[in-house]
């Protein structure tokens, strides 16, 4: 199965730390999407840059209207994601566990609605 | 001629009886899918009771019912597939060879079915009810009523749990030890919910419970197998024993109910009782003292009457206080009310069961107000002892322990 795992940080104190911690992070980092990719459980990956770079787009009425600032406003924001290919929860859950941001923030797994499940259940 | 129905409809009632749990089991740890092995089953049920009148009943039925429910699941996913792509049509062919080798010996997932249920993906408090729905095939409302929950919040829950495990993807194995703690609570928590929905129906006249204190000890037996060194499953498995050993006791000749205080030591079952304390004294030398170990404590303060003719009630207060720190439920403050007016007198019982007056839960649970009932009654407060056996007997299924409870009541009107 596929399964993502959203990364989620409390973005001001990341940008707060000081730079060894960062420095840290980024070999952790390192290390963890290595040993994902060794494993051939990484399909997919990427930091994403905070929410004062976000923009948030509606459509009403025809018009476009555009946003500056992220969908939704939480403690902790949607900072980076993996996507893996894992036989069950129980080890996109290890994987998850492994990540930076479990110690850090939050790590949420949610499975790939596949097309094909998706055409079944629909 | 005209029988062949009949036949074919209890070669369909024994092997659901039977086999149900196993068959989901084996269905659903191979789809991953608990709903959809339900589904496949219903559906070799009702084929069955088409065809077996005009064919016979199979030599072996369950096989038969497992092969027709992994047909009937290939057919359902060919259905809604608009396209297949290669790995699914494989998977699909390697079903049906499966499927054709089904005359096998079945073989007893059970266990993996109980831990994928037990996940801790699944919430919480869903995870027992979802073990005796999947295990024993029972109705979202008779687990409702186990549980003291609502039959739609149950059933809601249940559907809920059921998509849970088919869609993040839950494996059916046995947990490894290091993760094994929170998952065996739930695996006990079930299997003890079976056995005393079995033990609550002494006579054995309701089909569909006859067979689950029977089940629950199965179960029971099989995980104390698999994991000798956990002292829960020890003291789970010591307490349905004590109590098995029990069973003919609780009615009389005449199929009248006896309270635990009356029973004939005679109609115990020595052989359970011993086989019970060696379980629990095996649970004892692991040094984890839980739930279930103490519960089998109180169980054998209990016999011990066998021995020495009377029953230690102060010692059975005093695990019902330790259960009431590590397992607080309404049920051990229920005993444990009836411990203390035991050990203290009634006076102090009926105070211990007044603090929970403001439990709503309590409001429609017998033995709360049976043990009201009956310690109003020791304390001459007539009028409001005969209101209290009133709600315990409207609220009672069982007819021996109804009448048990209406002569008792009786007896209050003889004094007044």
């Amino acid at each position: 199965m596929r399964y993502m795992l959203l990364i989620y940080n409390d973005e001001a104190a990341m940008a707060n730390a000081p730079r060894v911690s960062t420095e840290q992070t980024l070999a952790a980092y390192g290390a963890y999407t290595e040993a994902l990719k060794k494993s051939g459980a990484w399909l997919a990956g990427d930091r994403l840059r905070p929410t004062q770079a976000a923009t948030s787009v509606r459509m009403a009425n025809g018009k476009t209207n555009v946003l500056d600032g992220p969908y939704a406003d939480t403690k902790e924001q949607l900072a980076g994601f993996y996507m893996i290919e894992a036989t069950d929860i129980d080890t996109a859950i290890e994987w998850a566990a492994r990540c930076p941001a479990a110690s850090t923030g939050t790590v949420e797994v949610r499975p790939i609605w596949e097309m094909t499940e998706y055409l079944s259940e629909k | 001629m005209d029988s062949r129905p009949e036949i074919a409809r209890a070669a369909a009632e024994a092997a659901a009886r039977q086999s149900y749990g196993k068959l989901i089991a084996y269905l659903a740890s191979r789809m991953r899918d608990v709903a959809g092995a339900e589904d496949a089953l219903a559906d070799a049920f009702a084929a069955a009771l088409e065809r077996w009148p005009q064919t016979g009943v199979p030599e072996k039925p369950e096989a038969w019912l497992l092969a027709v429910a992994r047909r009937r699941r290939v057919d359902a996913i060919r259905r809604r597939l608009t396209s297949e792509t290669g790995r699914d049509h494989l998977r699909l062919i390697a079903e049906e060879i499966e499927a054709r080798m089904a005359d096998e010996d079945l073989p007893d997932e059970r266990l993996r079915l109980m831990f994928a249920c037990a996940h801790p993906a699944i919430e919480a408090g869903v995870r027992a009810p979802l073990i005796l729905q999947t295990i024993l095939g029972f109705d979202a409302a008779t687990i409702a009523s186990a549980f003291l929950v609502s039959p739609a919040t149950m059933g809601q829950r249940l559907v809920r749990a059921k998509s849970r495990i088919r869609e993040t993807g839950i494996p059916f194995r046995v947990p490894e030890r290091a993760e094994v703690g929170e998952r065996l609570d739930a695996v006990l928590e079930a299997i003890y919910a079976a056995f005393a929905e079995g033990w609550a129906d002494p006579d054995g006249t309701e089909t569909r419970r006859r067979n689950l204190a029977t089940e629950g000890i199965w179960l029971g037996r099989l995980v104390a197998s698999l994991m000798p060194d956990e002292p829960e499953a020890l003291g789970l498995l010591a307490l349905m024993l004590f109590a098995e050993a029990r069973r003919a006791a609780r009615r009389n000749a005449a199929g009248d109910y006896v309270p635990l205080a009356e029973q004939e030591l005679a109609l115990w079952d020595g052989a359970l009782i011993d086989e019970a304390e060696t379980l629990l004294r095996r649970a004892a030398t692991k040094g984890v003292v839980g739930r279930y170990q103490l519960e089998a404590a109180v169980q054998s303060a209990h016999t011990t009457r066998r021995l020495t003719g009377r029953t230690d009630w102060a010692a059975i207060r005093h695990l019902y206080d330790a259960l009431s720190v590590i397992a607080a439920s309404p049920v051990v403050s229920i005993n444990r009310a009836v411990a203390i007016a035991e050990a203290d007198g009634a006076a102090a019982g009926l105070s211990a069961l007044d603090r929970l007056g403001d439990d709503k839960r309590l409001h429609d649970y017998q033995p709360y107000w049976a043990a009201r009932a009956g310690l109003l009654a020791r304390l001459g407060k007539t009028r409001e002892a005969a209101a209290a056996y009133d709600r315990a007997i409207g609220l009672e299924r069982d007819p021996a322990v109804r009448r048990f409870l209406q002569e008792r009541r009786a007896g209050l009107a003889a004094e007044e």
